[in-house]
């Protein structure tokens, strides 16, 4: 499961929007406690495939460092990540399941023509054979935000 | 001493929960080898099937990628650090076309499902198309500019085809002349945006395809960036300026342009693709003066005209995707509708051309508008009057000579009880029959033909002349409902 509290929600939709029609991504960081994954702060970042931006997103591993050394030092992990759809549904495409990581929860908001709309949660099976959709639970927490 | 490894979050599960291991031994390959020999369920997520690093596993020494070193030969000793960093991706579509080949070689040709066997068995028995050719259609992306009168025929048969991904731009909403020749759209869908009407009309001709829809004027602001996105670029555009505007940015993103252009019965069409042969410009370096060529709108055109040409153009695009056959770069085909003809133009290169020659003058795009002289046209304030203003005047005063420049056949259509026919042609020659002392005003279908006849009385000597603002058509709506508009 999946904990986002409100700022979090409108933050990746406010992204995806302003994306638009680009794909939107960032990565979410948080702490495991359990079978519930907290995000405590997200990092917008860049998406790197500017040759199909339009249906394809990279975070590219300096990214991934640079946000990874980051969240460390506030003691978080990178527990998931988001994207967004443009003008498509937020399902996993067989091409988010050939490049997914296990564990992490892969967020992601459908966008039509501009306005956000759903949002789901997926997880990728261990033995890498489907993503399970897991879901999103919003509670408000107090957090220091940077 | 073992080298350290350090374990990025997502795969911590799979070793122990630990953020590092102390690994033995002398590179990269024998470090993972042993590391998934311990952890088994960890190999998996950092090797594909044909047992290669997955494109999106990154492996550092210290801070340098074994890519760039010598992959899994690369040498590790004892101190080293060697990290497994994640690169992200994703995306909507389940394939991509093979211009958008992407820096992750696991992206394979798409899959057909038996569904899709059985809808394209007739493409798959084909020699020249078969499976390979179905899957490179299914990764194509074809960029549609309009979905009027050819984009509706190259829509259908693209998408019966099984092209993948079909962008259209169009800001249009269908409207009841449309209906004549843009088989698209239909009766329930006069009204709505031609994008949704088009995209409800390709869902249900072939699910499979995914449209992507760009709701706006093509312009130079946004067509580099929508264009960028497509393999091909098929454009049915009925102006100038968006022609000159679709053939430079394909001319710079080097894309194929696949082009069509109708009137009346007559119709052209070539692939203007300037890597391998001339481009638009070569044919035609200049706009036409603003107003010469009429549109569709304005002289008409048989309806069947753009199924023929949007038809070509479809078949253009198809053979492209597949590289098959001899596509019509570097040829202009000539379609005369009421002989039944075909001709066949060579076109040649332009070495001096703007755009595409040896020392291209235009690199970046421009505007368009301004460069078909449109932004140019003389200011027409005061000389126009709307139809209620005209209906009044002309009660006030029976002698207001109001003068159609319509065609005799347009005449038997519809026409305003009390207006003189002169057709625009003659009217030149037929300044006599005109009394200079009474005011005039110019109609014509929707008020772009009666502005040139104003320009010429005024050029006679005629001081007292307006134009009739949206034409007939006009008329129908605002004065006489009894009038068809057409």
């Amino acid at each position: 499961m999946l904990v986002l509290d409100s700022r979090h929600v409108s933050a990746i939709r406010r992204h995806s929007e302003a994306d638009y029609p680009a794909e939107a991504c960032g990565l979410i960081g948080g702490a495991v406690d359990g079978d519930r994954k907290l995000a405590v702060q997200l990092v917008p970042l860049v998406n790197r495939r500017t040759d199909s931006a339009r249906n394809r997103y990279l975070i590219d591993p300096e990214s991934f460092r640079h946000a990874q050394a980051r969240l460390e030092r506030d003691g978080l992990d990178i527990i998931g990540v988001y994207h967004s759809h443009p003008d498509h549904p937020p399902a996993p495409s067989a091409f988010d399941r050939d490049h997914a990581w296990p564990r992490l929860s892969y967020v992601i908001v459908g966008v039509a023509r501009g306005r956000a709309a759903e949002m789901k949660s997926w997880v990728l099976a261990d033995d890498r054979g489907a993503f399970e959709e897991e879901s999103i639970t919003n509670e408000e927490r107090k957090v220091v935000w940077q | 001493m073992a080298v350290t490894v350090l374990i990025p979050t997502p795969l911590r599960p799979f070793v122990g929960g630990r953020d590092a291991l102390e690994v033995e031994g002398g590179n990269i390959g024998e470090l993972l080898d042993r590391l998934t020999g311990e952890h088994a369920t960890l190999k998996p997520h950092l090797f594909a099937d044909d047992g290669r690093l997955r494109s999106f596993v990154n492996v550092y020494v210290n801070d340098r990628d074994i890519r760039q070193l010598a992959q899994r030969e690369t040498p590790v000793k004892p101190g080293d650090t060697v990290s497994i960093i994640p690169s992200i991706a994703g995306g909507t579509a389940a394939s991509v076309g093979t211009q958008h080949a992407a820096p992750l070689p696991s992206q394979a040709a798409p899959v057909l499902s038996h569904e899709e066997i059985l809808r394209y068995s007739r493409h798959l028995i084909l020699p020249d198309v078969g499976l390979d050719g179905q899957k490179k259609l299914k990764a194509a992306r074809v960029l549609l500019v309009g979905a009027g009168g050819l984009g509706s025929p190259a829509a259908l048969y693209l998408a019966a085809a099984g092209v993948g991904t079909i962008g259209i731009v169009d800001f249009d909403v269908v409207d009841k002349t449309n209906l004549q020749r843009q088989i698209l759209h239909g009766t329930s869908t006069v009204g709505t945006p031609k994008l949704e009407s088009a995209a409800a009309r390709i869902h249900d001709l072939n699910p499979n395809v995914r449209v992507e829809p760009f709701e706006t004027r093509l312009t130079s602001e946004n067509a580099l960036d929508i264009i960028r996105e497509f393999d091909v670029v098929a454009d049915g555009t009925d102006n100038f300026p968006t022609r000159y505007l679709v053939n430079d940015a394909c001319v710079l993103l080097e894309k194929p342009n696949v082009y069509g252009s109708i009137f009346r019965f007559e119709g052209q069409a070539s692939v203007f693709y300037a890597k391998r042969g001339p481009c638009y410009r070569c044919l035609y370096s200049e706009p036409p003066p603003p107003g010469l060529v009429p549109s569709c709108a304005e002289g008409g055109v048989l309806g069947v005209l753009p199924g023929i040409i949007g038809s070509i153009q479809a078949m253009e695009t198809i053979k492209l995707i597949l590289g098959v056959g001899a596509p019509l770069i570097g040829r202009l085909v000539l379609f005369d509708a009421l002989k039944l003809q075909f001709r066949e133009l060579k076109l040649e290169k332009d070495p001096d051309c703007p755009v595409c020659g040896r020392h291209p003058t235009i690199t970046a795009l421009i505007d368009y508008e301004a460069f078909c002289g449109i932004g140019a046209e003389p200011s027409y304030d005061g000389a126009e009057i709307t139809a209620e203003q005209l209906n009044e005047e002309w009660e006030r005063n029976p002698e207001l000579l109001v003068i159609d420049v319509r065609e005799p056949h347009e005449h038997a259509i519809a026409h305003i009880d009390g207006a003189q026919l002169i057709p625009l042609g003659e009217l030149p020659d037929r300044l006599g029959e005109l009394d200079g002392h009474r005011e005039i005003v110019t109609h014509c279908h929707q008020g772009s033909r009666s502005l040139k006849a104003l320009e010429i009385l005024k050029a006679a000597g005629f001081s007292k002349v307006r134009s009739l603002r949206g034409g007939i058509d006009a008329w129908a709506v605002n004065v006489d409902a009894s009038l068809p508009r057409y």
